[in-house]
């Protein structure tokens, strides 16, 4: 399900669509409701990166909802200044940062807001939306110029 | 460490008072309580046990009946023991989170002293709360009088932490009738009777940082069947688990408890089914007519309403020389046959006696129901008897002024 430009991809994150996972019967299903978010006892998951992390089935970080998306953010790298506003406001966690160093979007569970293109500082802005259709490297390509301030 | 609470073989108690003891003596983690008339007593003693050191638990005063049994969900989904009290307009304030407890599979133990609901505004004693939240999910026992409602809460733990239940479990009394009737009670000194409840063993407890886990999920038409019919099945299965806890009491202190409860029945011929204080009204009554008249008068008592004990019901029910049984419901019925007639109808079908079956309504908001009325009804259950069909309307209203008001005829013999 990832895309070309998706940051941080592993091998368990949005290895499904939301909804497609096996459906068990009554006798199966979790008592009350009560979701794990990892296999079996961890320790310091909160120190570990999500790589790094055991997920279970049921974390909604293996799963992805892509597909609810019609429009993407796509991040440039070259005018992004690390300030850190998207990561921030982002309400998916879907901007992947390390050592407050951006490294883009997760594309499995962006639903494609925009919040981070709004909250951008930068000059021409470090993301924009575009199609989803459209290739990361077009979309690049057809950035636009740093705007001049308007002579008085 | 709690103070150790000096309790003497026999206590005079009213329903309130002794449940509050019961809850100190169960050793709560968390109590989140909003007072109402007539159970704010038990919250208001609960108060005092953690105020004088009776109590390590958390008290934990909320701005609603809402907020309280939000509260006790999340404390329970921490992993903690959890219990409050309520009443009526607060009992409906709470009905939402019921139903969050229960398909959470969290073990609150919920004492409600049943009070008429509005309008009109009513503080007195019905079952109009009780009957409100019996679809709940939630196990209901109910409490006849002052010594149950001090065994019944303690048993209530129990059942409901049990991990083959892990539900939630509500302990009902009469309003004032037994919350505010001080009575003999023999307690449980604190060490035995927390021996019996036993230390708290948390399931899938959020405070648990080994095993992360999300409470409280959304799901859609692709999964919420499967989860509710597994709690279904739970509260079901929960009967037998009752059953042992109840003969495990019975083991401790001498004191018998059944799912259905049945006194004189043995060779009843006209029998009433009743819930709460009324039923040692019933049972006094009953003895007095067959001192009396002869007439073989029996009466049964549903201890637990949910699951509701369509087993025990049956083999009650299903006596050659049963003709004829009243049930008694003491909530307004809103457009329908009340709840006991309709529950004790569908156990009773499958029987061979088939006894014929007819409902009052009775007590409404306190209404008094006293001897003189019970022999008045059981009277009219001997002649339905005799006549071999219904001779009245099935549904009626006991003890209310104004002309009779029935409803509902049938010439089924």
């Amino acid at each position: 399900m990832s895309m070309t430009g998706s940051a941080g991809a592993t091998a368990q994150r949005g290895v499904r669509e939301l909804g497609a996972e096996d459906k068990v019967g009554w006798d199966e299903v979790t008592q009350g409701v009560a979701l794990n978010s990892f296999n079996g006892e961890t320790k310091g998951a909160a120190f570990l990166s999500q790589e790094e992390r055991d997920y279970n089935d049921f974390n909604s970080y293996t799963a992805t909802v892509a597909s609810w998306r019609i429009i993407k953010p796509v991040y440039n790298r070259d005018i992004c200044i690390d300030c850190q506003n998207c990561w921030v406001w982002c309400p998916d966690t879907s901007i992947i940062s390390k050592d407050k160093q951006m490294l883009g979007i997760d594309y499995d569970h962006c639903k494609g807001c925009g919040v981070c293109v709004e909250v951008c500082p930068t000059n021409p802005k470090s993301l924009l939306m575009f199609g989803e259709t459209l290739d990361n490297d077009d979309a690049l390509a057809s950035w636009p110029e740093k705007k001049k301030k308007a002579k008085k | 460490m709690a103070e150790k609470f000096e309790l003497n073989e026999v206590e005079v108690w009213d329903g309130n008072y002794a449940s509050s003891q019961a809850l100190r003596q169960a050793q709560i983690d968390v109590v989140a309580a909003y007072p109402i008339t007539p159970s704010t007593p038990i919250v208001e003693g609960y108060g005092a046990y953690k105020a004088n050191g009776y109590v390590d638990g958390e008290f934990v005063m909320v701005e609603s009946e809402h907020a309280a049994m939000s509260g006790c969900v999340g404390a329970a989904a921490a992993g903690g023991r959890v219990a409050t009290a309520t009443s009526s307009q607060g009992f409906a304030l709470m009905v939402e989170v019921l139903y969050q407890a229960s398909g959470m599979r969290l073990p609150i133990v919920l004492t409600v002293v049943n009070r008429a609901l509005a309008s009109p505004l009513n503080v007195r004693g019905d079952h109009s709360d009780m009957y409100l939240g019996r679809d709940a999910g939630w196990i209901n026992l109910d409490a006849f009088n002052s010594q149950e409602a001090y065994d019944l809460p303690l048993m209530a733990f129990r059942i409901g932490e049990h991990l083959d239940v892990r539900l939630p479990v509500m302990v009902h009394q009469d309003g004032f009738t037994t919350s505010h009737k001080a009575q003999n009670v023999r307690p449980l000194q604190d060490e035995v009777a927390y021996k019996f409840v036993g230390k708290y063993v948390p399931v899938d407890d959020m405070l648990d940082f080994t095993r992360p886990v999300t409470h409280g999920a959304q799901t859609e038409e692709d999964w919420h069947y499967e989860h509710k019919a597994k709690q279904h099945k739970a509260l079901m299965d929960s009967r037998t688990i009752i059953d042992s806890v109840f003969a495990e009491f019975k083991e401790l202190t001498g004191r018998e408890y059944k799912r259905v409860e049945s006194y004189m029945m043995e060779d009843a011929e006209v029998a009433m089914v009743v819930l709460g204080s009324s039923v040692e009204t019933a049972v006094l009554t009953a003895k007095q007519m067959r001192e009396e008249s002869g007439l073989k008068v029996g009466v049964i008592a549903p201890r637990c309403i949910r699951p509701f004990p369509y087993d025990l019901m049956r083999e009650t029910l299903d006596r050659e020389g049963l003709k004829a049984v009243v049930c008694m419901d003491k909530s307004a019925p809103g457009g329908a046959m009340g709840m006991l007639f309709n529950e004790v109808s569908a156990a009773a079908y499958t029987t061979k006696s088939r006894p014929i079956i007819t409902n009052y309504i009775y007590g409404l908001g306190g209404r008094d129901f006293a001897i003189d009325e019970v022999k008045r009804i059981m009277n009219e259950q001997k002649a339905h008897a005799d006549a071999g069909h219904i001779t009245t309307h099935i549904q009626q209203f006991s003890g209310v002024r104004g002309p009779k008001l029935g409803f509902f005829d049938t010439r089924r013999g």
